[in-house]
């Protein structure tokens, strides 16, 4: 069990919040407390739109222990809207072939399943295609 | 000019790679440590330095240091274990350089070795995945494979990889391997092979993937005045040691798709042994992927960026071309023993320095370039070895 090792990170994984430089705004996910681009100290908070774009993609089938259950499964590399990359699985792709540049969106879903029935379930950001409304 | 305090590879050893069941890991470190101080005339270490990367999770046996300096008979002597992920023998092979330049140790024994086979199936797989970010990277499911995947996927469509681009590489990574004893895969492959071969990680099919195999190999360092008078065998000096590390996670880099830790390593490996790329008589890369034996050839400066599957296709890198790369089969073929790759790399182009590479033989090679990356080039070591004459 590793209970305190997710729990503390549940802003990362429900709602995008990364970290600004005060010194060069940078913005940066996962967060940073140190600007790897002009060394200041970071504390301030910056929460991600949750949009972005594909940058690459690929789809697994050989899966680690955790994620036997949902392979084969697509993960990405999506370019947030604001600039950093982000690492995550794509979901709710029905008959969508996912491709470079297309537009996506953050959701919540389960990431993995830690153990048996009694384990811990872990959840945190996937993408899925844009919606249209 | 012989310089007396040149730092010179003395001895070697190498088990095959393979599925080694019924053999343990301290078995197969203490033979490769047997073999290697039995060829450098008998040398006795006064330092071993274990390169490993993921003995405490797939043999629940940390503190190797300790275990493979009793168990070869070396208890009492300095023993520690160098974790730099998969490129832990490269780096424990440039601590072992550090130690031995700085005058406190004068033989160094490095030994590098990983067991695959004590842990199988998903567990290995989410052991693997330990080298990458595990908050950012791991949990979302990304293994090593998927993150090459993730750089071959995006390569293809910045460059306009044509199909099968970077089949290439494991066509004649597999060629050499058929001649090379202590390879895990012994048979030269097809293109028609490659090919029909089943996707592992869309895009990178199963001879876009080294195998994982069982493997130890060892080094004795030591300086070049300590060696003994009258050996015929010819001095291997090490020129260059360097060591770069880059962003952890993928994500992170304004520039996936650039080896920049790579990079500055080789660059600053030129600086140190005074040569220039073209002076190279052979690299033994780390092609873990064939993405990464393409990224790796553009960061050492032989290709320009977006070119270097075309040194696989026009076959520059096969034993006759112009940089002939993976000489013994490299990973793809020889087998990727994890940690213990880098010393496998350092053995290989020793053994080719001394002209004893077999079927393999580069005639009159001189120069080695060897780099041993963890992960996307996470982390970066090179090393120049140099025939003395």
């Amino acid at each position: 069990m590793e209970i305190a090792r997710h729990w503390r990170l549940k802003k990362q994984r429900y709602n995008l919040v990364g970290s600004i430089c005060p010194n060069c705004k940078e913005k940066y996910f996962p967060p940073r407390e140190i600007c790897p681009k002009c060394s200041s100290e970071i504390s301030d908070e910056f929460a991600f739109s949750g949009n972005g774009e594909i940058y690459s993609f690929t789809l697994m089938y050989d899966a680690p222990s955790g994620f036997d259950e949902t392979a084969p499964y697509s993960v990405a590399l999506v370019k947030l809207e604001e600039g950093p990359l982000v690492t995550a699985q794509l979901t709710d792709l029905g008959d969508t072939q996912p491709e470079i540049g297309m537009r996506v969106e953050m959701v919540t879903r389960r990431l993995r399943s830690d153990g048996d029935e009694r384990g811990m379930l872990i959840y945190g950001y996937k993408f899925r295609p844009l919606l249209r409304i | 000019m012989v310089n007396k305090t040149d730092i010179v590879i003395a001895g070697v050893g190498q088990l095959p790679i393979a599925e080694h069941w019924e053999t343990s890991l301290r078995s197969m470190a203490i033979r490769a440590i047997r073999a290697a101080i039995t060829d450098s005339g008998n040398l006795k270490p006064q330092a071993i330095l274990v390169g490993n990367m993921l003995a405490s999770t797939l043999s629940q046996q940390a503190h190797l240091g300790t275990l493979l300096a009793d168990y070869s008979g070396l208890s009492g002597i300095e023993a520690v274990t160098i974790e730099a992920g998969g490129a832990s023998g490269g780096a424990a092979l440039h601590q072992g350089f550090l130690a031995v330049s700085s005058g406190q140790v004068e033989v160094a024994l490095i030994v590098g070795v990983e067991k695959f086979t004590d842990t199988v199936g998903s567990e290995g797989e989410s052991a693997i995945s330990t080298i990458e970010d595990a908050d950012y990277e791991a949990i979302h499911g990304l293994t090593p494979t998927a993150q090459a995947a993730l750089l071959a996927r995006r390569y293809g469509h910045e460059y306009k990889l044509p199909a099968n681009g970077l089949a290439g590489f494991p066509l004649i990574a597999h060629a050499n391997g058929a001649r090379n004893s202590n390879a895990m895969y012994r048979k030269a492959i097809s293109l028609e092979t490659y090919q029909k071969a089943e996707l592992v990680c869309d895009p990178l099919n199963l001879y876009d993937v080294a195998p994982l195999g069982d493997g130890a190999a060892a080094i004795i360092l030591t300086r070049r005045d300590l060696l003994a008078d009258g050996s015929n065998t010819p001095v291997i000096r090490i020129a260059a040691s360097t060591i770069n590390s880059d962003t952890l996670s993928l994500a992170d880099r304004d520039d996936p798709l650039w080896f920049s830790a790579a990079q500055t390593s080789a660059e600053q490996a030129y600086l140190s042994a005074g040569i220039k790329p073209q002076q190279v008589n052979f690299f033994e890369y780390h092609d873990a992927y064939s993405i990464f034996a393409a990224l790796s050839l553009e960061a050492a400066g032989f290709a320009a960026r977006g070119q270097g599957w075309q040194l696989a296709d026009n076959r520059s890198i096969s034993l006759t071309g112009k940089i002939p790369c993976a000489t013994q089969g490299g990973l793809k073929a020889r087998g990727y023993p994890g940690g213990g790759t880098g010393i496998y790399q350092a053995v290989e182009a020793t053994l080719q320095l001394r002209g004893l590479a077999g079927g393999n033989q580069i005639p009159n090679s001189k120069t080695a370039l060897i780099q041993s990356l963890s992960g996307p080039a996470s982390i970066a070591v090179t090393h120049i070895l140099v025939r003395e004459e």
